[in-house]
């Protein structure tokens, strides 16, 4: 599979793959267009309506205890978790890809400290070093939540890129590319890391999954995406109180993070599939 | 195969101290004070002087460095703001209640997760296969914390089929009227913690068992005429199992961090809570002991992944 967009339209020919997409594509277009496309726009506080109200035509996922529209906010809740998690998930991707082509690379004793690193932050699973973190201060800005979640997501993607480029450099095409005078950067750039985007492109797609259920769980815990901002995560916490009384509140921002994660994971395995048929 | 265990057990060591030196480290670069609180957090002058000297905040990065693993090296982890009491002391409290939850959801991924990994190797791109990877992959996509307050919420509370928080009734009973109660307090935490992880090994066994079947000494089995059970159990599962059994070592990040909030939710008296506990009351060296705790534990598994890996397949260990 030497293309992205043969890549792509490997995984919108499975059934599973084009329905993940279809789906992503829906909730972007929505997280984008959402004030659009709501009859009213964002109309978050709805003063004339009871709070916790049930399902109906004016509010299609009901309202919270603050009689705010549960639809308006679940919607922009997806704004923020995709762009928490495609932020956060880039800026993992890119340091994984630097270390991993650096330590794949250069070899030696370089190589052998930073996976020594890496298999030591690795030893401490990524939510206990967001707890260590997020403990410390009052408020977490979302800016800072964005970089605190991806650097500490980019250990494993490190080792995948290493590997990676590990095979590389024994193959004919590199050995040339070296043999006909071809820079270092070329090399790189040209030939290892076009070569490692395809398993790279799959771990960041699951890794969008990851952060998204990571930021949701923080958020739950009152330690990610803070009040008034509206998250998934948030939305769960909210409901907690009330489940019996207006379950909506929270069983609405919960199917949103399955159907989104769902969706994220079954373009992954069809990426991977399509990268990779072996495994299918 | 000594040779090679010695070397991976210092390997592991190794490991083990750099995430502890990391760990350290996270802790001092951090921007802010963590003593300095305000409100109901506020420490006595005399709590943040016991902190600055148990931690030796006074002294040069290398020499705290020292006394931190000095202590750990001791046992000591220092003691809780919340509790007032050793951390080591109230980290192995609570320990039970995690392992008694985590090896039940491990039993209940290694029996469901091996015999739905069979069953869709064995029916490969069936309707049946499509489904359970898809319903497995949902589950993988659930939020624990979510699924448990519906749980417990529904199942718990409105229709009290079940007791959805603690590990135990406090007005007790005899040895086994107590065994069946924390059995029943048991069942949602373990299946809730169980739907969102089961996919792993599910996925991981119907890999596994697809390899093997491709096999030629299976076209062996089958000309033979051996019952396709047989062939599939006998001679092909036993092949395909050992992965599955050594990755088990590699779940338990995802199970420590999921236990985090499934206790959270079902207050079940695990390190997991503990550790929620710890982060609501700013209650630092609580905290930097569990993340220690399951650093250690994460090596372990790992380590005990790759022995058993070694011991049953003895190619590993001479490559």
């Amino acid at each position: 599979m030497s293309t992205l967009r043969e890549a792509l339209g490997a995984v919108w020919r499975t059934p599973r793959g084009r329905a993940g997409m279809g789906f992503l594509a829906f909730l972007a277009l929505l997280a984008l267009l959402g004030p659009l496309a709501l009859p009213e726009p964002f109309r978050q506080f709805d003063l004339e309506e009871l709070a916790n109200a049930a399902p109906s035509v004016d509010h299609p996922f009901g309202t919270d205890q603050l009689s705010r529209d549960v639809l308006s906010r679940v919607v922009s809740g997806a704004r923020i978790s995709l762009a928490v998690a495609a932020l956060a998930v880039g800026l993992s991707v890119t340091l994984g890809a630097a270390v991993g082509l650096v330590a794949g690379y250069w070899g030696g004793v370089l190589d052998a400290v930073l996976m020594r690193l890496v298999d030591g932050a690795l030893a401490v699973p990524r939510l206990f070093l967001l707890l260590l973190v997020l403990s410390v201060p009052d408020r977490v800005p979302l800016a800072a939540l964005i970089l605190l979640i991806g650097t500490t997501g980019w250990f494993a993607t490190s080792r995948l890129v290493r590997a990676e480029v590990l095979r590389l450099r024994e193959e004919t095409f590199v050995r040339a590319a070296e043999a006909l005078g071809a820079s270092r950067r070329r090399v790189i750039f040209r030939h290892l890391l076009v070569n490692a985007a395809g398993p790279l492109l799959v771990a960041a797609t699951l890794g969008v999954g990851d952060v998204i259920l990571l930021e949701a769980g923080l958020s739950f815990l009152g330690l990610g995406v803070q009040p008034p901002t509206p998250s998934w995560g948030g939305m769960i916490l909210d409901g907690r109180p009330v489940l019996e009384a207006a379950p909506w509140v929270s069983v609405f921002p919960g199917a949103a993070i399955i159907l989104t994660v769902l969706a994220t994971n079954l373009v992954g395995d069809a990426l991977r599939d399509a990268f990779d048929p072996r495994g299918a | 195969m000594r040779r090679w265990l010695v070397r991976r057990t210092l390997q592991a060591a190794l490991t083990l101290l750099i995430a502890l030196v990391l760990l350290f480290l996270l802790i001092h670069i951090l921007p802010g004070d963590p003593l300095a609180r305000e409100g109901e957090h506020a420490l006595t002058p005399e709590q943040t002087e016991a902190l600055r000297a148990r931690y030796g905040l006074d002294r040069p990065l290398f020499g705290q460095l020292a006394a931190f693993l000095g202590g750990l090296a001791k046992g000591d982890l220092g003691v809780s703001i919340q509790y007032g009491r050793p951390v080591t002391e109230l980290l192995l409290e609570r320990l039970p209640a995690t392992a008694l939850l985590g090896g039940t959801v491990l039993l209940l991924n290694f029996v469901l997760g091996v015999w739905l990994g069979v069953r869709q190797a064995v029916r490969k791109d069936s309707r049946e296969d499509r489904w359970i990877t898809t319903l497995s992959l949902a589950g993988y996509a659930t939020p624990s914390f979510w699924l448990g307050i519906v749980l417990a919420g529904f199942v718990g509370v409105r229709w009290r089929l079940l007791p959805p928080a603690g590990m135990r009734d406090p007005l007790g009973g005899g040895t086994v009227a107590t065994a069946v109660d924390i059995l029943r307090h048991l069942i949602l935490p373990a299946l809730t913690l169980s739907i969102v992880s089961i996919a792993g090994t599910m996925r991981y066994q119907r890999a596994a068992l697809l390899e093997v079947l491709r096999l030629p000494y299976i076209v062996t089995a089958r000309a033979k005429g051996l019952p396709e059970s047989m062939v599939i159990w006998r001679h092909a599962w036993r092949n395909a199992l050992f992965p599955v059994l050594t990755l088990f070592g590699l779940w338990l990040p995802i199970l420590v961090s999921g236990s985090v909030f499934v206790e959270s939710v079902f207050a079940w008296p695990g390190l997991g809570s503990l550790a929620i506990g710890a982060v609501g009351n700013r209650d630092y060296p609580l905290l930097v002991g569990a993340a220690v705790l399951v650093a250690a534990v994460v090596v372990l598994g790992t380590w005990l992944s790759d022995v058993a890996y070694a011991v049953l397949d003895p190619r590993v260990r001479t490559s």
